[in-house]
């Protein structure tokens, strides 16, 4: 019996064993897992209660967080909000983060590893822990700018430092006020959460880098990159531009906008088919060069990767396998060409900076509450689009347009600028999209930028990337240039 | 060894009084620590009513001991000192929780609910009071044998009086609770005790039939078809349990228990097969026809799959815990559902931390070593089969409560032994701790004057039956 007894006495050890060695599983090892969940409210609670940076332009701060006296110790508050919310996100309580709030969440918090030493001598020295500040390349003037020239329409603009690849300006319109979502009101909370994705305007959506546009003409850029790279065009290259193009395989024409020929000739100059923005003209060279030349040209300005993973911006996207008459229309930017206004500035910015493309970036630096770098972003290269004499001639070619073809809007006095406009369509029961975009100055680019209009309470009609979208271009330019 | 199955371990008659005195000191010394820690930390002050707990716990861990020392003098010194620990720290971590859920309901303005722990505290009297009747009444555990078929019936009485209606309520989906003058008992706990008593006494009867009969298949010994009869009957009690009640972890815990106690007294490993074998295909059969224990094991299997699901915010507040735990009142126990009774171990686990918890875990299993030792120092066979199934109901209880709350198998209702809310369950654990302790009296007395009289009074006992 007594044998009977001692085995049963080593299995409830062995049971025993096992529930030890399973809560070591659980509270040592799968503990980051459970406290990285976005339900669980301890962390979220805790995260609360900490002291989280500021995210600043130059010192400015546009979010931060201050002493609040009620269920928690801070409360987070964006002084300039809906101008700033595509940028810096919300930090809601119920709902979660977005934008930098997201993706910096660790420095902004002071968790980071980074951070490690600044947070041992909290401990020790019994201070609460703070969070470190992130400083965006943002200029608050252009952002400004930006964010006024969107008033009353739905849409997004981006500038882009041409030599560096730092984020100027993003707005995206309408836009929301993340103080709604940060508020210790946990009720008003979540009806401002339902109240803003029920809205179909979508104000939680940035526009400027995580939505995809058809980009219509302003894509004609990347056409003309291609074509002058291929050694078979020059910008005095004449084309075949008649009013309406025969496409093979369909009886549907590619017509022009004006159903004219382009600047009264049936074979325009490559630059004057880009300062009319011919559609036949450039769906000839698009079917000459075919779509995998296209496609490598969209692909060196950076269609197909993700941008500015700060924002968790989208990939733009060349289509995959095009027959002829969609090779043409890719080539005008129409059929499955999809760009984010971040993409298209890109575009110019590489333009700009003698065909080298760099890499975009948002965050300038990170420091710790003392003030300390942690980190601070160098430029970086994305990719050589096209070779300086190439970009040259586009640059050559955009001033064409600016002054004296579709984008005269965009012109400064005193200051030569380099632009495209575009007007893509997409379904006959909804406005046209309205782009344009650009660089300033010419000679030695400080800005490039680009705007996409998605609706404006106007006449169909008058909707064009000219008349729409060029005055806001140029007012964030100058915005820029001003100082 | 082997051979004698009624040998006896030689032990050194001490009655070791002092040791328990001393281990009591330390065991209501950490439970008023942990209580003023809380008052600290939550509220910045020692609280008002340390006085009263530490009076309180100390008092009635003293009591028992004087019990022990006046009636049971050889009793085991280190049961008692265990059971005042697991239960003082229970009452404190009850008080810090409902210090958290009273903050919670005056955020939200909302009037507190009354405070569980002055219950909590109550019950412990109570159970203390229970402790004293077994000590003090029953001064020979083997003339319980005599109630063998009475404790049987008592223990089938007590199983089924949750489902007459009026009677039993359903809570949190499992009917073994049952409502008396606006309070709420849960009798399984008691039948619990009654089983084992029936069981030992049974098998103290019939192990010989069960033990020689058989024959032998693939190197084991398994008994004849006839025999199977009382296996099979614990089998559809267990199953009646879990299929009108609801309590997975009742069920398995009373089949765990006639099947453990026919193994020490057959000490033939077939029961164990054909005993899971039964219990595997009841398991499946319930898994496929009942949605209760189907979610239950979907709750398991994913635990965030259930918004707010018992486990899921269990297992979160574990981890938040981490190794060395938030601290006592530096956690959030509040938010875990049911943080004070079913999942009170995943509030130590947070507070606490794993080193924490396995702390906890290792008193649990020094008390079930200790119930085994005694089962192994006695000398009576009841006595060792009662002491044995005692012993081993918590080790199946806490196995199942920890696993269930840590997420190692499907989480059942059963109370985590003296620190789950509750009074039934604390009550009859205090009751168990007794029965266990007047059995080591007799298994470490010094031998010689004892042994005849009883002789005398288990045949009495046998051939009354």
């Amino acid at each position: 019996m007594n044998s009977a007894i001692r085995r049963l006495a080593v299995a409830a050890i062995i049971l025993m064993l096992a529930l030890m060695a399973n809560s070591t599983y659980l509270q040592a090892f799968r503990a980051g897992e459970l406290n990285g969940r976005n339900d669980n409210r301890r962390v979220r609670d805790s995260q609360f209660s900490v002291n989280r940076g500021p995210i600043l332009i130059g010192s400015t701060p546009i979010a931060k967080s201050e002493r609040s006296d009620d269920r928690f110790k801070f409360q987070r508050t964006y002084p300039a909000g809906p101008t700033y919310a595509p940028l810096t996100g919300f930090y809601s309580y119920l709902f979660g983060r977005g934008g930098i709030e997201l993706t910096m969440n660790s420095e902004l918090n002071g968790s980071d590893p980074s951070m490690a030493f600044r947070r041992i001598i909290d401990v020790i020295s019994n201070r609460p822990q703070q969070g470190g500040s992130v400083t965006l390349t943002l200029n608050a003037a252009a952002q400004q700018a930006a964010y006024a020239g969107l008033a009353g329409k739905t849409g997004a603009v981006v500038a882009l430092e041409p030599k560096t690849g730092k984020v100027l300006a993003m707005a995206s319109r309408p836009s929301y006020d993340p103080n709604q979502l940060a508020s210790h009101d946990l009720d008003k909370v979540s009806d401002a959460w339902k109240r803003l994705n029920a809205d179909p305007n979508k104000p939680l959506s940035n526009r400027a880098a995580k939505e995809l546009y058809p980009p219509g003409s302003t894509f004609k850029l990347v056409t003309a990159a291609a074509a002058l790279s291929s050694g078979k065009y020059t910008p005095e290259t004449k084309v075949n531009s008649p009013a309406e193009l025969p496409l093979p395989q369909t009886t549907q024409p590619l017509v022009n906008e004006d159903r004219r020929n382009c600047g009264g000739s049936d074979n325009a100059t490559l630059t004057v088919a880009l300062r009319f923005s011919c559609n036949t003209a450039f769906g000839s060279v698009g079917l000459d060069l075919g779509p995998d030349v296209l496609r490598d040209q969209a692909a060196k300005f950076g269609f197909g990767e993700k941008p500015l993973p700060e924002l968790g911006a989208v990939a733009s996207q060349f289509p995959g396998d095009p027959n002829q008459p969609q090779t043409a229309q890719s080539a005008i930017g129409q059929f499955d060409v999809r760009a984010t206004p971040l993409q298209m500035a890109m575009v110019s910015a590489g333009i700009a900076n003698k065909g080298e493309v760099m890499k975009p970036y948002l965050v300038q630096s990170v420091k710790t509450a003392d003030l300390k770098t942690v980190s601070e972003t160098k430029p970086e290269s994305l990719h050589q689009a096209v070779t300086p004499e190439v970009a040259s001639q586009l640059t050559t070619m955009m001033i064409d347009v600016v002054n004296n073809g579709t984008g005269k809007p965009g012109r400064i006095s005193g200051i030569q600028v380099a632009g495209k406009t575009g007007t893509a369509q997409t379904a006959p029961d909804r406005p046209p999209f309205a782009w344009f975009t650009a660089f300033a100055p010419a000679d030695d680019p400080k800005v490039a930028v680009a705007v996409l209009i998605e609706k404006a309470n106007i006449s169909r009609d008058d909707i064009a990337g000219g008349k729409l979208a060029a005055p806001i271009a140029k007012s964030v330019m100058e915005a820029v240039l001003n100082q | 060894m082997s051979i004698a199955s009624t040998s006896v371990i030689q032990i050194i008659p001490r009655t070791r009084r002092g040791v328990e005195l001393f281990l009591l000191i330390i065991a209501v010394g950490v439970s008023v620590a942990a209580y003023v820690n809380i008052g600290i930390t939550v509220q910045d002050k020692v609280p008002a009513s340390t006085g009263y707990y530490a009076a309180g716990i100390g008092l009635l861990a003293l009591i028992a001991h004087l019990a022990l020392r006046y009636r049971a003098p050889y009793a085991d010194p280190v049961l008692l000192p265990c059971a005042v620990l697991l239960n003082g720290l229970g009452v404190a971590m009850i008080h810090r929780i409902d210090l958290g859920l009273a903050s919670i309901a005056e955020a939200n303005g909302r009037t507190p609910k009354a405070p569980a722990a002055p219950q909590q505290i109550t019950w412990t009297a109570v159970g203390i009071v229970l402790f004293l009747v077994v000590i003090l009444l029953i001064r020979d555990h083997r003339r319980l044998q005599a109630l063998t078929y009475t404790a049987g019936l008592a223990g089938l009485v007590l199983l089924v009086l949750p489902l007459i209606p009026g009677l039993g309520v359903n809570l949190n989906g499992a009917r073994i609770w049952i409502r008396l003058a606006g309070m709420s008992f849960q009798p399984g706990e008691f039948a619990k005790v009654c089983l084992v008593i029936f069981f030992a006494g049974y098998l103290v009867v019939k192990r010989d039939v069960l033990t020689l009969a058989g024959h032998r298949f693939l190197g084991l010994d398994l008994p004849r078809a006839r025999d199977l009869g009382p296996i099979l009957i614990a089998w559809g009690v267990s199953l009646g349990v879990l299929v009108f009640e609801s309590d997975l972890g009742s069920s398995l815990l009373f089949f765990g228990l006639f099947l453990f106690l026919l193994y020490v007294s057959t000490e033939r490993a077939g029961w164990l097969i054909i005993g899971g074998l039964l219990f595997a295909a009841g398991a499946f059969f319930a898994y496929q026809t009942f949605g209760h224990v189907h979610k239950r094991i979907q709750d398991w299997l994913d635990p965030f799959s259930i918004d707010g699901g018992q486990v899921a915010t269990g297992l979160m507040g574990q981890a938040w815990g981490g190794v060395l735990g938030r601290g006592l009142g530096q956690g959030r126990p509040e938010i875990t559902l049911y943080g004070q009774s079913d999942m009170i171990i995943s509030s130590f686990a947070e507070e606490l931390g794993l080193t924490g918890l396995i702390a906890i875990i290792l008193v649990y299993t020094l008390i079930i070593e200790r119930g085994l030792r005694t089962a192994l120092g006695c000398r009576d066979i009841f006595g060792k089969l009662i002491a044995t199934g005692l012993a081993m109901s918590f080790a199946l209880q806490i196995f199942v409560i920890v696993g269930g709350v840590t997420g190692l198998i499907p989480l059942t209702g059963l109370a985590t032994p003296f620190m789950a809310l509750g009074g039934t369950s604390l009550v009859a654990n205090w009751a168990i701790i007794a029965l266990l302790l007047r059995i080591s009296d007799q298994a470490r007395r010094p031998q010689t004057p004892a042994a005849p009289v009883s002789d005398e009074t288990i045949a009495m006992a046998v051939q009354k039956q």
